[in-house]
């Protein structure tokens, strides 16, 4: 299914990256896509199911949460390595890269979330450095 | 023995809260009042240093090792002149002191520095240059602003604070009532939190923002709509909030990355600030961004002292160059024109977009921060620092470019510097290398 993607801040990532973004609360508060409830109704997926989003730039599995309000057709993903894994590089000569408003497929998909180290090595493909 | 520390500045958000009380009992914070649950958490986890970085480390043979303080000095120092174009980024999350001796460096290494808000309100300083701006304190807003519009932002998750000290909640002196005494608009994507306490929630489609902004300045200036709707929302409600803007009478537009990251950029605020300029026919309205981290502002005033321009300057010609595009930190990285990076406070490990980060994965890395992070973690060299705000003094300016005064309430870990003196180290290390 065909969403439109926005990153940004919570409440929640911005109080477990003051605990520290090695710990497992960060992961919890940022390996997550925020969607409508009805659209996770149309996905077949509940709170805490996992779902595959894919973009022009790469593909996570993340855990499903149902959004604060409606919020049809958007997905959300708060500000962090995961979410920036699928956001691409191109500033329109503005320095500032497409954070928002990126297209995206979600479909439902039983699969592991990559921890942080993991996520870190899909990017080195080995271990960290 | 337990002392409260009364009007402690909160180091979190560009809301710079400076009511906060902080207990502190045998030289640890033991309790926070009147901070929000990120800035309770940021005081709070200062203490606890099993989460810190308390040693500095160099990688050798692919892993960090600790080393003292001088040899990661010595190794930063040795990292950065001798590289070609070092990039030295972060910078928002510390004081203005230290921002101030990060720029010197930039300087004799004749790299590029660049700050958080070339990825949050860099198109923001862009569309200034491009149409000026109109704005004021927060304490105006909350002695006067009786429409308070939040465009593409979030507060009560970003800056949980911002609606309670100054915009909405509090009593203001020409706003007794507090909240009765004032109206809530909400523009957003998603019906957030922020929405949700909103007397007017207008749902804008994704990427069309100019548009609305667009329509709006029309039904401003007298013209009326030939469609029934602009970007997913109905002639009847751009109509009835044009009327809301020309009829308050001191209206505040605050705007976030729903504008700043979205298509469009720095023209999404270039025509909202424009849209305030013609509201300013009507009434008195003002516009200002939400800025994130607590000093984020501090650094482009700090920059525009020393170097003239407000962020994303290059010092490789030998002179201060600003051509935000080329000079940006994403752009410097994607096309491979650096060839190391300083990072300061700051994780662009996480927070960059892929084709940054994969890059950055390519060049030695020197990190100063406070926790360990995605950045520390594939650094090359990882020096600790004090917390500016908790554990040092400093300066810091809040998002409607105040100076406040940062406080210390308790000791730093022992052995762990402020980034003022590490900088201070690295640069004339660098100075002896560079004869």
């Amino acid at each position: 299914m065909r969403f439109t993607l926005i990153t940004g801040r919570t409440v929640a990532q911005g109080d477990a990256m003051e605990k520290g973004k090695t710990e497992e609360e960060f992961m919890k508060a940022c390996a997550i896509v925020e969607l409508d409830p009805e659209d996770m109704e149309k996905l077949g997926v509940r709170e805490g199911d996992t779902v595959r989003v894919k973009t022009s730039e790469g593909e996570l599995v993340l855990w499903v949460r149902k959004a604060p309000g409606e919020q049809p057709g958007v997905a959300f993903i708060p500000l962090g390595p995961w979410a920036n894994y699928l956001i691409g590089g191109d500033t329109e000569a503005t320095g500032m890269p497409p954070y928002k408003v990126v297209d995206a497929e979600i479909t439902p998909e039983r699969g592991k979330v990559p921890s942080l180290e993991e996520l870190l090595r899909l990017y080195t493909r080995e271990e960290v450095r | 023995m337990r002392v409260t520390h009364r009007d402690v500045v909160c180091s979190f958000c560009g809301t710079l809260c400076d009511d906060i009380e902080v207990d502190v009992e045998d030289g640890r914070i033991a309790e926070v009042r009147h901070a929000c649950r990120i800035g309770t958490t940021k005081f709070l986890s200062a203490s606890r240093h099993e989460h810190r970085l308390l040693k500095p480390m160099v990688r050798e043979n692919g892993r960090l090792k600790e080393v003292s303080l001088e040899e990661a000095v010595e190794r930063a120092a040795e990292i950065l002149a001798g590289a070609r174009r070092p990039l030295l980024y972060g910078w928002s999350s510390t004081s203005c002191e230290a921002q101030s001796v990060g720029i010197e460096l930039a300087e004799v290494l004749g790299g590029v520095i660049d700050n958080t808000s070339t990825v949050c309100h860099g198109p923001t300083t862009i569309a200034v240059h491009e149409a000026g701006f109109i704005s004021c304190t927060l304490g105006e807003v909350k002695n006067r602003a009786d429409l308070v519009i939040y465009w593409g932002a979030n507060p009560m998750h970003a800056h949980p604070r911002h609606l309670s000290r100054y915009s909405i909640y509090p009593r203001g002196y020409f706003r007794e009532r507090g909240h009765q005494d004032r109206t809530l608009v909400v523009v957003d994507v998603r019906r957030t939190d922020t929405a949700r306490l909103a007397q007017k929630f207008v749902r804008v489609q994704p990427g069309r923002d100019y548009e609305l902004i667009s329509a709006l300045r029309a039904v401003v200036n007298g013209r009326k709509l030939p469609t029934d709707e602009v970007a997913g929302v109905s002639r009847e409600d751009i109509e009835e909030l044009a009327e809301m803007m020309k009829s308050c009478s001191f209206g505040v537009l605050f705007f976030g990355m729903g504008l700043t990251q979205s298509p469009g950029r720095h023209r999404n605020i270039d025509n909202a600030i424009c849209l305030v300029r013609d509201l300013n026919t009507h009434t008195k309205f003002v516009i200002m961004p939400m800025r994130g981290h607590y000093n984020v502002v501090g650094f482009s005033e700090v920059l525009s002292w020393q170097a003239g321009f407000p962020f994303a300057v290059d010092f490789s010609k030998g002179y201060a160059w600003y051509n935000p595009g080329e000079t940006t930190a994403n752009d410097v990285l994607q096309r491979g024109e650096c060839d190391a990076m300083l990072v300061v406070a700051s994780d662009p490990v996480s927070n960059f977009p892929k084709p940054s980060v994969e890059n950055m994965l390519r060049m030695p890395i020197v990190a100063i921060d406070v926790h360990p992070t995605p950045t520390t973690m594939v650094a090359d060299v990882v020096i600790p620092a004090a917390i500016a705000g908790i554990e040092v003094e400093g300066t810091a300016y809040r998002m409607d470019v105040v100076p406040l005064r940062l406080r210390k309430v308790v000791e730093p870990p022992e052995g762990v510097l402020s980034d003022v003196e590490v900088l201070q180290r690295i640069l004339e290390r660098v100075k002896e290398i560079k004869g």
